[in-house]
């Protein structure tokens, strides 16, 4: 614990001295080694079971394996706390590591934004949330971590994405809090920092997001994967405002439009996290992730209200600096379709604040316990997913500036025949539900767009270059890794989009109790049969499970074996779903209620279409994202990133974004085309 | 957007022109989302009572969506497995209320247990449930000498090793 105050008074005193720089830089190597060993030191702790720390006291417990031990290190209040503050010392390395040369006040300033959100971590490590506390007497043993968190192989993988994303969002806020402080808001430079570590930060929560959403899927037994829950819904308001900082920025980059707008939705994107997290940890909102009800809460609002003060003062100092440089010359520009994606997902983001914080303000005023169900976000948000995807078909298709007729019906005609086509296909499989319709339409009309790109830059390579597809479709990407990686993100999101709708529009549900050896129809010639009831004794929990065949017209194509969890430290059951998989949908049963007898269980089977597609959407986002921001090396750079401007940019007439090494180059000129660009 | 930008402001006199019809269209955009939210908000909301705040409403209470919240009566609950079902009432120690579900209750589902059910009143007195919670402490403790052992959640013979 006295590790946590050395820190904290390390960087305390360097803070103060702006002079000792590079003393303070080293402060954040330092201090983020100290919080590793601490972080080792806890993991030690839980593995060697020393229940005298209250941490493993509270979540260890010798029964528990290994692995589920170890990742308990984020299954409650303090490890969560302090693996946060792990994460955030680890970003303020990586930041200050890789931009160790750059010259200029930016890294500083940054590196103490950074610093001081540390602190407040420190803060409540060593006050509200301290995971050392001693116990005396030492107990013999602990009850484990919440069952529901030692269920599934995901409870590895979700959280860990989740602080890397949520955590993330500290990079830019600390970047933009920098070039405030530093006068370095009006240079380009420092906003194309923010865009890369803001897309990387934004994968990991995208991917974050998805993992949630399967092990909800996977672990909790109600067949969805979604549910407005006010903890999916502190993950995805950050995610909603960063998404449309990375396609306004472009504005930015391109057009030197929108500062103050950027800015602003960097710290709002920030102070999400941190509402978020106040959401989520102070036990005002019961959920999986609400350990406890504690003081802690009051920690993050005054945390959240100094940072609003902070960057209003900051943000008011600087509007000077904040100009717009350009204007917009039309309606029919890609300028236009980034202001009403910033629009939309702005209202978006609105809805799902309100929904979330409606039950707090109306419990807060009169008392009454209220929760905004699920139809208002459905009602909500529907037509602005269905907006959204309508305009992530045009706004590729269309220039910057001004379009042209011509542009206009290329952008325009193909994917509306797709539309055309795919509404009545809709229509003719007897699909009535308008929403359905509308997001299969636009989705299609999205995709086409979005494909196209790429069709039209892999033909202007083979017939420039002599290329085959796969190598155009490599230099392709290779030459403006940023545009196409774009366009992949965006077709992962269309995946997603239409897998959610497919799965909810479609999705069939049958429940009934059946013997050993009886069949249940489900659905059409698919049903299921009960081959046993079984129970299995383990030192943490005794399992009770059902093994069950499904059948496709009377032969068996599969076996599945929902069960049921008891744990020895807690009274309610935890469901274990069990799910089969195909590229056409799953096959989802749980066990809802057995006799102990063995003679009869209660069976829930959903069928639920194309909910796979929904976790490859996820990957392609991200993968999408890291091609866009990964860093360009020098050599790849001078290949292809010079010698062949973007094909892409002249023959759609849709003008490329810069490259990197481009929008270095001069951009101020707004009037004036600066894109170099090919005509076929 | 370096420092010819900032000495040089724009002059071109058509930001001018064009700035109040975009704000115009922002302000259009955003009143009608806030119009919607307030208009969607009041419908959707779902509130928790307890079978005596619920009676205590009357007629206002018909037909909203509404968590109700109390004990399962102990002898009122009657389980048909072949339609799958359910009827029980749900006391908060003052009024009772009658709830009928389809679906197999959970399986720690019991007289005197703690449930929430999510539905609707309606004007025959009978609470249309569409989903079943059972409420249960949510602390999970380390097991004390004695009782390191659940009573059998199955039967033995069914017990594999």
């Amino acid at each position: 614990m006295s590790v946590y105050g050395i820190v904290a008074a390390v960087f305390g005193l360097t803070r103060q001295r702006p002079a000792w720089v590079t003393s303070a830089l080293q402060a954040v190597y330092v201090n983020f080694a100290l919080l590793t060993i601490s972080v080792g030191a806890m993991i030690f702790a839980l593995v060697t079971h020393d229940f005298s720390v209250g941490y493993v006291a509270q979540v260890g417990s010798r029964a528990t394996p290994v692995f589920y031990t170890v990742i308990s290190l984020w299954g409650a209040l303090e490890g969560s706390i302090l693996f946060w503050g792990w994460v955030l010392a680890m970003y303020s390395a990586v930041v200050v590591y890789s931009n160790r040369t750059r010259a200029g006040g930016l890294v500083p300033w940054s590196a103490v934004a950074l610093l001081t959100i540390c602190l407040f971590f420190f803060i409540l490590l060593v006050g509200p949330a301290d995971p050392w506390a001693l116990v005396s007497p030492t107990p013999l043993d602990g009850p484990g971590p919440n069952p529901l968190l030692q269920n599934h192989i995901l409870m590895a993988v979700h959280p860990p994405l989740l602080y890397l994303g949520y955590v993330g969002m500290s990079v830019p806020f600390a970047f933009a809090v920098g070039a405030l402080l530093s006068g370095e808001i009006h240079s380009a430079d420092w906003i194309k920092l923010t865009r890369r570590w803001t897309l990387s930060a934004w994968a990991f929560l995208s991917l974050a997001i998805i993992a949630g959403m399967w092990w909800s899927y996977e672990v909790l037994g109600w067949g969805g994967y979604w549910a407005w829950d006010p903890v999916e819904n502190a993950s995805f308001m950050p995610w909603l405002t960063s998404t449309a900082f990375l396609h306004s920025v472009m504005v930015q980059e391109r057009r030197g439009m929108l500062k103050l707008w950027n800015v602003n939705l960097i710290v709002g994107t920030f102070l999400l996290t941190i509402l978020g997290t106040f959401l989520t940890r102070s036990g005002i909102i019961s959920s999986v992730h609400a350990f406890t009800t504690g003081t802690i809460g009051y920690y993050f609002l005054a945390f959240m209200a100094l940072c609003i003060v902070v960057s209003l003062v900051l943000v008011a100092g600087n509007s000077e600096k904040l100009r717009s440089d350009g204007y917009l010359d039309s309606a029919a520009s890609r300028e236009t379709v980034f202001l009403f994606n910033n629009l939309f997902l702005t209202g978006f983001t609105l809805v799902v604040v309100l929904g979330t914080l409606f039950p707090l303000v109306a419990d807060a005023f009169n008392g009454a316990k209220v929760t905004v169900g699920a139809p208002f976000f459905n009602k909500m948000t529907i037509p602005i997913c269905v907006a959204l995807l309508f305009l992530m078909g045009v706004g590729p298709a269309l220039p910057w500036k001004a379009a042209t007729p011509a542009q206009l019906r290329a952008a325009f005609v193909p994917p509306s025949v797709v539309v055309i086509v795919i509404v009545a296909l809709c229509l003719l499989s007897g699909v009535r539900e308008a929403y359905a319709i509308a997001a299969f339409a636009f989705a299609g009309f999205a995709l086409t767009n979005n494909v196209r790109e790429y069709v039209i830059g892999i033909r202007a390579r083979m017939k420039a270059h002599g290329e085959a597809v796969p190598v155009a479709l490599v230099r392709l990407v290779a030459a403006n890794r940023r545009r196409y990686g774009g366009f992949l993100a965006h077709m992962g999101v269309i995946m997603v989009a239409a897998a959610v709708t497919a799965s909810s529009s479609f999705r069939f549900e049958r429940e009934g109790t059946i013997k050993p050896g009886q069949t249940m129809l489900v659905k059409g010639d698919l049903s299921v049969r009960l081959k046993t009831l079984w129970g299995k004794d383990e030192p943490q929990r005794q399992v009770v499970g059902a093994d069950v065949e499904i059948l496709k017209k009377g032969t068996v194509i599969g076996m599945l074996d929902p069960r049921m969890n008891f744990y020895r430290t807690q009274e309610q059951p935890v469901p274990t779903p069990a799910v089969r998989s195909r590229p056409n949908g799953d096959v989802y049963i749980n066990l809802m209620a057995f006799t102990p007898d063995g003679n009869s269980a209660t069976l829930r089977v959903i069928l639920e279409p194309y909910v796979p597609w929904i976790w490859v959407g996820g990957m392609v986002v991200a993968f999408g994202a890291m091609v866009s921001a990964w860093p360009v090396s020098r050599r790849s750079a001078r290949r292809v990133g010079y010698a062949v401007p973007a094909p892409a940019g002249g023959v759609a007439g849709s003008g490329g974004f810069p490259t990197p090494a481009m929008s270095q180059t001069n951009m101020s000129q707004s009037a004036a085309p600066t894109l170099p660009t090919t005509s076929a | 957007m370096s420092e010819q930008s900032e000495h040089t402001p724009d002059p071109s006199p058509r930001p001018s022109s064009r700035r109040p019809i975009a704000i115009v269209a922002l302000l259009a955009v955003i009143g009608t989302f806030g119009y919607l939210m307030i208009g969607g908000v009041e419908e959707n909301l779902v509130y928790f009572l307890t079978p005596n705040e619920l009676l205590a409403k009357g007629t206002k209470a018909i037909d909203r969506p509404v968590r109700l919240g109390g004990q399962v009566v102990p002898g009122s609950v009657q389980w048909n497995a072949e339609s799958l079902d359910l009827r029980f009432r749900v006391t908060d120690g003052a009024k009772e209320v009658l709830v009928h579900s389809t679906g197999a209750p959970p399986q720690m589902f019991r007289a005197g247990i703690g449930v929430v059910v999510e539905g609707k009143y309606n004007r025959a007195g009978v609470f249309e449930s569409h989903s079943l919670m059972v409420k249960h402490s949510n602390e999970y403790r380390a097991p004390k000498a004695g009782e390191g052992q659940h009573p059998e959640r199955i039967d033995k013979t069914l017990i594999r090793s």
